[in-house]
């Protein structure tokens, strides 16, 4: 360790990683030397150029958003998110989005239990089916949803004789606002339930539990935590949809219009503050899942470490 | 013959395991599902780009080739401006200490959890020639909003936690000591980063790449706000599609999509034959 230091003293400080201070730490407990106990140029020129650039992308926009929405002050404010459109479009929002969730929440656990709890083929193509949402434009999903239902798609002029509306209505919404979260409860809970294999399962069936005791108590324990987790974000990106659903919406006010359309239609008639006060309530749900998106992390990161200390 | 194979592979395995319940029932549950939601919309889009008697023929109108070019294109260099700058932030954020850096660990994942048509307003107010940066930029003679250049903000806002968080795990994976090893081998920053860093970095960088062009292809919400939306000049593709189904040309809008689809698809294959190429030792640890 000495005669390395001695060769690193006169060499440049790369990336800011003083060397020369582990000398006087034991061989043992090396760990990550990532934090540069000195600021070298680059250092600083490099953190300069990421807080310039998140700054602009991502903190100037969020200051934005509540700046103008009390532009006009606190009275404009409660008007626009107390307005009757704004009521109806914050319950349709809700409503969609609890809809979407209870759907793909369902359907995440079945996904879950077969792909994570059992092997057999054709599973990497069911895994790859499930992605795929994910990757599709918005509009391409509105587009798809018109394809199939719209009154010249494929079951559309079947569903309307039988006095069925699904585009240009609330099913449309719902529809659309499930496709675009298909993934996001499930993706947690594959690999979830895949690590935790079946052992403890297969040792409750043993001991008389039928499937559903076996499943609540458990398997649902053991998977709370990545269940909250895909919840959040599918609640989050439910109530803010606004590409698939603005396709299979058609703007009827105060009937097919949530929160994102709402915004769309103060902003483009001008009313700007009551377009950001609108929007602010949508940007609260998006740090609130952004905190608890960080807080579940944690939780499943010590779980982690956890799992690892059981198995040493 | 994959269904005579998919029997044994179902037989053997109903021999193996019969000890865990509802196999079956959530195989069903699974498969009724991704085909409504999945299968049969898709199969519609083949549908309605097959039948109809103009073929692509869509594509030779100027404002729609015009439309996807600008789409595709921009996406590709917001892509590229999302590799280089989302390289630097997942570095400065696995590697430095300074005040501020978990909140900004955290607001990397804005772009996700604000809803589209919120980061467009408030992207187009802040670039607005009246807008905070807007308003300064105009005294250098830049303008931003209601042009290319405003859409190219759009696409890296939205690309950037992609690049980032497919980059982080890998400089956490990436031992300090490679850096000095190459430091007391006579290594000078710059090739440091080029001959150590990058070589390990840059599977992961293009997968951030691959997964921002695919999302900025066809990002809507947070586009059409700042761009203005001028036929042939600002005009996206996902905003012809609407357009075309506002006109019942579902054919039309189907083509449309089908291409977009292709190009993110492409560069999703070319980024991973690119990678599996590059470094066929990481696909045998992987494997």
């Amino acid at each position: 360790m000495a005669s390395f230091e001695c060769v690193s003293l006169d060499l440049p400080d790369v990336t800011g990683i003083a060397m020369g201070k582990n000398g006087d730490v034991p061989e043992g407990s090396v760990q990550r030397r990532a934090r540069p106990a000195t600021w070298s140029w680059t250092s600083v020129a490099l953190t300069g150029i990421v807080i310039v650039f998140l700054g602009t992308f991502l903190v100037l926009p969020l200051i934005v958003v509540f700046v103008e929405a009390f532009r006009q002050g606190v009275r404009v404010y409660l008007a626009a998110i107390s307005d009757p459109e704004a009521l109806t479009a914050i319950k349709l929002t809700l409503c969609v989005a609890v809809m979407a969730l209870t759907i793909n929440t369902g359907f995440g656990l079945a996904a879950a239990w077969c792909l994570g709890k059992f092997r057999f083929p054709g599973r990497q193509l069911i895994t790859a089916l499930i992605d795929l949402p994910i990757s599709v434009s918005p509009v391409v999903v509105g587009l798809l949803l018109v394809l199939v239902y719209g009154r010249h798609g494929w079951l559309g002029g079947f569903l309307e004789s039988h006095g069925l509306r699904i585009i240009f209505a609330t099913p449309g919404i719902i529809l659309a606002t499930a496709f675009v979260t298909l993934p996001l409860v499930a993706r947690e809970l594959i690999p979830t339930m895949e690590a935790q294999g079946t052992e403890q399962e297969e040792a409750a069936r043993l001991l008389g539990a039928n499937g559903w005791q076996v499943f609540f108590y458990v398997t649902l324990p053991n998977i709370r935590w990545a269940l909250l987790y895909g919840v959040v974000l599918c609640t989050a990106r439910a109530m803010g949809e606004f590409g698939a659903v603005s396709v299979v919406s058609g703007h009827i006010r105060g009937l097919t219009t949530t929160l994102p359309l709402h915004v769309e239609i103060l902003y483009n008639e001008y009313r700007f503050s009551a377009a950001f006060a609108v929007a602010s309530l949508l940007t609260l749900v998006g740090l609130v899942s952004l905190v608890a998106k960080t807080f579940l992390e944690r939780i499943a990161h010590q779980q982690r470490i956890g799992l690892k200390h059981k198995g040493a | 013959m994959a269904g005579v194979m998919e029997q044994h592979g179902f037989q053997r395995f109903f021999r193996q395991r019969g000890v865990l319940p509802g196999f079956g029932l959530t195989l069903g549950i699974t498969l009724a599902y991704l085909g409504i939601m999945v299968i049969l919309p898709f199969a519609a889009l083949m549908g309605f780009v097959t039948t109809g008697t103009q073929g692509w023929q869509v594509l030779h109108e100027p404002r729609v080739w015009a439309a996807i070019r600008l789409s595709i294109g921009g996406a590709l260099i917001a892509a590229f401006i999302d590799a280089v700058l989302g390289l630097v932030t997942a570095w400065v954020l696995v590697r430095y200490q300074f005040p501020g850096r978990r909140l900004l660990d955290a607001l990397v994942d804005l772009p996700f959890a604000l809803p589209t048509a919120v980061s467009g307003i408030a992207l187009t107010t802040l670039f607005a020639p009246n807008g905070w940066l807007g308003g300064w930029l105009h005294h250098l003679g830049v303008q931003v909003a209601y042009t290319q250049v405003g859409i190219l903000v759009a696409l890296v806002f939205i690309g950037v936690p992609f690049v980032v968080r497919a980059v982080q795990p890998a400089i956490e994976d990436l031992d300090p000591e490679w850096e000095e090893a190459a430091t007391s081998l006579g290594a000078g920053r710059w090739a440091t980063f080029r001959r150590v860093l990058f070589p390990a970095l840059w599977p992961s960088v293009l997968t951030g790449f691959a997964m921002a062009f695919a999302r900025a292809v066809g990002e809507y919400g947070s586009v059409i706000f700042i761009a203005g939306n001028l036929p042939n000049r600002t005009e996206i593709a996902p905003l012809l599609i609407v357009i075309k189904l506002e006109q019942y040309d579902y054919h039309g809008a189907a083509v449309i999509a089908t291409v977009m689809l292709l190009s993110s698809l492409g560069v999703l294959l070319a980024v991973g034959a690119l990678q599996n190429w590059s470094q066929p030792w990481q696909k045998a640890a992987t494997a």
